[in-house]
């Protein structure tokens, strides 16, 4: 049944759509679905999918790079600079610690101690695509745990490189050679002293640096001049395959090289563009690689010796966790903090995938030994996850930042409850100004620090991501009057007007939106209660401005009012005109043609003009004019 | 020298040319503060204490400003509610106002031969301001006829100039020495023959 590529390109899909769409409905992570999906269609369970799943998982990997590739898009280099400390340091600790207790763990199993170095390198590194999709998924990248997850992550990616150059060093150097199954791994710096190499990836470094400015700046210029669409897109691909093919040529790994490539990038006014051109293939590739993951579990190699397996993840679980839960505690990271960067990188990463076959090419490894490791890996890969929600369900609700604190009746018994989600610079001003009017709003919001000082004022707060129901039900959705989503996450906001459709209809939601785009979908979707963060306050500033060149402050007062009431009509308007939603990728250019047709429209209405309101000149001209008559 | 308070209130100043005739001379003339209403005011939110501290500070107060409708524009109401309170302005405690002379500034654009019992507006002007009048009063204050400049629609530029003239020239005398009953007996401040030379 297996061998055509449009079968195993169905049954791939299927799987995804089907154990995805199950996993979030149970509230879990994708991540989750998509492991599940592999499982049940490799080889053990449904077998569909063979051995081939090995070869799928080096392909997916690419996933992994354009997921780098688009983190380093979202971080400006000089916030890259402000990680370095806890880049090296975080990561540093985190990484030489894991390697010493897993090397004397290893060593005191019985294995010889190059294998037991080898071993506790692959130990050592972290998944990224694991760790980070789910920390993006969950919106978390800005919270402390995000960003210590993101250094320490990173350093592992620059560290692996000395790891591939130093694992050859520990190979008997004439078996590695009579072997001849080494990995693709070689590369052209291989056979090159140290200090050449080093040389060589700096010097790549700079180039991707260099191009980035000077060539690939200007080459995306000239494909959006051309208004065609799938150049965009394979101008995206060509940029990350182009550096990741450069970094793998001189041996840095192609994650870490995309990464760089995405941080000088993200200056650039292709930001967006490559953004939204990358992400759902990023997606889908990610999706294929936790699904290689799930099929590559030998169940065999489990059935053979599955007390040692489980032990030995345990113990290895068990390592990686304290290591990282000291880093955590070292780095001053608060406790609900430390426990989820504990148990969002406890696991083995996709690094080992690549570092135990370029050992087992070398012959450091023996086969058994690296199929045991390898089933390790992906087990490990597939459980964390689900410790992760454990942690995040049943352990930090009891300890550390705490979902909700219970307060006295007299506060929680008023008759108009008010829920406002997200308390960042917009909600925080619209929870001053409703408490100044002895509103005490019920606030949600999932970054912790800022939940303990919100306690500390004698605010109610629950902790956690607001989109899940049963918090906003512990919130008291039931019995609230209005909900404001202040948050600026258009997919949270759609999410609650979602819930407060379906299940609580007669709760007033008003939601905060970023911009007009985002105000259509939500129009869209039937809330009419929409404020354009940017509205008023750009005309606020405009009419400071004419105010200073002279206009008299009541009329532009009046204009502006005018001016906000004809563009919500506008925005109702067009709101309900269908778009070319799929048509993400000229975006730009569109809002471009939007404004001048509203730049027109101005025009022709005559803003100041139309409005004869107590001049005495105008009733003059028309007296005149009848008099004439 | 007595000062000078003008309360200037013009929802669309930009548009009038009669009233920027009007103010340009007084603007920065020593003693006299020029204060307008709708620009400080766009929001008519009106700052209570900083009106009444500028009252304080000053011996007459003028209300200046169009003739809307048979009275003041909005502003000006609005800021007669806020700022006249009680115990300040009037009641038992409220004597702040007492012995400063207030009156009104109009233009309109009917001619004063319109504003009479005869003409299609029935009422003369005087009748029409009653209600300022009669809060003078009840603030202890000295309240003087109006000085108008009426049938806006027809004034020629030299008519302009005539009463922009005029009116410092009123300013003028009423920051020196002047018997606030003997200017009281007409109807329009304009009609004191001092002013017309």
């Amino acid at each position: 049944m297996t061998g055509s590529i449009l079968f195993e390109a169905i049954v791939f899909l299927v799987g995804a759509i089907f154990c995805v769409s199950i996993a979030k409905r149970l509230g879990l992570s994708s991540v989750i679905g998509y492991l599940l999906a592999g499982v049940l269609i490799g080889p053990y369970v449904l077998g569909f999918i063979g051995n081939e799943g090995e070869d799928i998982l080096h392909f997916a990997e690419f996933g992994v790079v354009m997921m780098l590739f688009l983190i380093g898009l979202e971080i400006e280099p000089k916030n890259f600079w402000n990680m370095r400390k806890a880049i090296f340091g975080m990561g540093g600790i985190q990484v030489g610690a894991t390697m010493l207790l897993s090397y004397l763990l290893f060593v005191l199993i019985g294995f010889e101690w190059k294998v037991a170095l080898v071993i506790s390198m692959a130990v050592a590194l972290s998944s990224t695509a694991i760790a980070m999709q789910t920390i993006k998924e969950k919106g978390l990248m800005t919270t402390t745990f995000g960003t210590s997850s993101f250094a320490i992550l990173l350093f592992q990616d620059i560290i692996v490189i000395f790891m591939l150059g130093f694992i050859p060093l520990l190979a008997n150097p004439n078996e590695a050679i009579t072997s001849g199954n080494i990995d693709e791994q070689t590369n052209l710096l291989e056979s090159l002293p140290i200090g050449f190499q080093t040389l060589a990836i700096l010097f790549s470094v700079g180039l991707v640096i260099v191009a980035g400015r000077y060539l690939i700046v200007p080459m995306l210029r000239k494909v959006a001049k051309t208004d065609v669409r799938e150049l965009l897109i394979a101008a995206a691909f060509l940029i990350v395959c182009g550096i990741s093919f450069i970094m793998e040529y001189v041996g840095i790994s192609p994650a870490l090289g995309a990464f760089l490539g995405g941080v000088v990038l993200s200056n650039s006014e292709f930001k967006h563009e490559l953004e939204s051109t990358l992400e759902p293939f990023k997606n889908l590739l990610l999706g294929l690689f936790f699904m290689a993951v799930g099929a590559s579990i030998n169940f065999i190699v489990i059935a053979k010796s599955p007390f040692t397996i489980i032990g030995v993840l345990i113990a290895i679980i068990a390592l990686k966790g304290i290591v990282l839960f000291i880093t955590g505690h070292i780095f001053k990271l608060k406790l609900d903090q430390k426990l989820l960067l504990t148990f969002s990188l406890a696991q083995i990463g996709e690094f080992a995938f690549v570092l135990l076959s370029f050992a087992f090419g070398l012959n450091i490894l023996e086969q058994d030994q690296m199929d045991m490791l390898l089933v390790i890996t992906a087990l490990s890969m597939s459980i964390t996850p689900i410790i992760s929600i454990i942690n995040e369900r049943f352990i930090l609700p009891k300890i550390g930042t705490k979902e909700s604190i219970k307060r006295p009746m007299d506060h929680i018994a008023k008759s108009q409850k008010v829920i406002l989600v997200g308390f960042g610079h917009f909600g925080s001003t619209i929870g001053r100004f409703l408490r100044s009017h002895g509103v005490e709003a019920t606030i949600l919001d999932f970054d912790s620090n800022r939940v303990d000082f919100l306690r500390k004022m004698g605010f109610e707060v629950y902790y956690g991501d607001a989109t899940r129901l049963d918090l906003l039900e512990a919130a008291g959705i039931a019995e609230a009057k209005i909900i404001i989503c202040a948050t600026n996450r258009l997919s949270v906001s759609k999410a609650i007007n979602k819930i407060v459709k379906e299940k609580y209809p007669h709760v007033e939601l008003m939601i905060r939106t970023k911009n007009r785009y985002d105000a259509y979908e939500l129009l869209n979707l039937g809330n009419e209660n929409i404020y354009r963060e940017s509205l008023e306050t750009s005309l606020k500033l405009a009419k400071d401005v004419l105010s200073k060149m002279g206009f008299r402050k009541y009329t532009l007062n009046r204009q502006v009012e005018n001016f906000i009431k004809y563009d919500e009509d506008s925005l109702r308007r067009l709101a309900s005109e269908p778009k070319r939603e799929e048509d993400y990728i000229f975006k730009a250019k569109q809002e471009l043609e939007q404004q001048e047709k509203y730049l027109d429209e101005d025009f022709k209405r005559g803003v100041v003009e139309f409005d004869n309101h107590w001049d005495s000149e105008h009733i003059k001209k028309v007296l005149e004019k009848t008099k004439n008559q | 020298m007595k000062k000078v308070l003008i309360l200037f209130a013009h929802p669309k100043f930009e548009k009038s040319k009669v009233n920027a005739a009007l103010i340009e001379r007084l603007k920065d003339k020593a003693h006299v503060t020029f204060h307008d209403l709708y620009e400080h005011y766009p929001n008519f939110h009106i700052d209570v204490q900083h009106e009444q501290e500028l009252l304080m500070q000053h011996d007459i107060i003028i209300w200046h400003h169009p003739l809307y409708w048979y009275s003041s524009p909005a502003i000006l109401k609005q800021w007669k509610d806020l700022v006249l309170e009680f115990n300040w302005a009037y009641g038992p405690n409220g004597k702040v106002l007492h012995e400063k002379t207030i009156f009104n500034v109009i233009t309109t654009g009917g001619s004063r031969e319109v504003y009479c019992s005869e003409g299609y507006n029935t009422f003369t002007i005087n009748e029409f301001l009653r209600p300022f009048e009669q809060t003078a009063k009840l603030c202890g204050m000295n309240y003087l006829p109006p000085f108008a400049v009426m049938g806006t629609y027809q004034l020629t530029n030299e008519d302009l100039l005539n009463y922009a003239n005029q009116y410092e020239r009123l300013i003028d005398l009423l920051q020196g020495d002047f018997n606030a009953t003997q200017l009281s007996s007409c109807f329009f401040l304009n009609d004191l023959e001092i002013l017309s030379v």
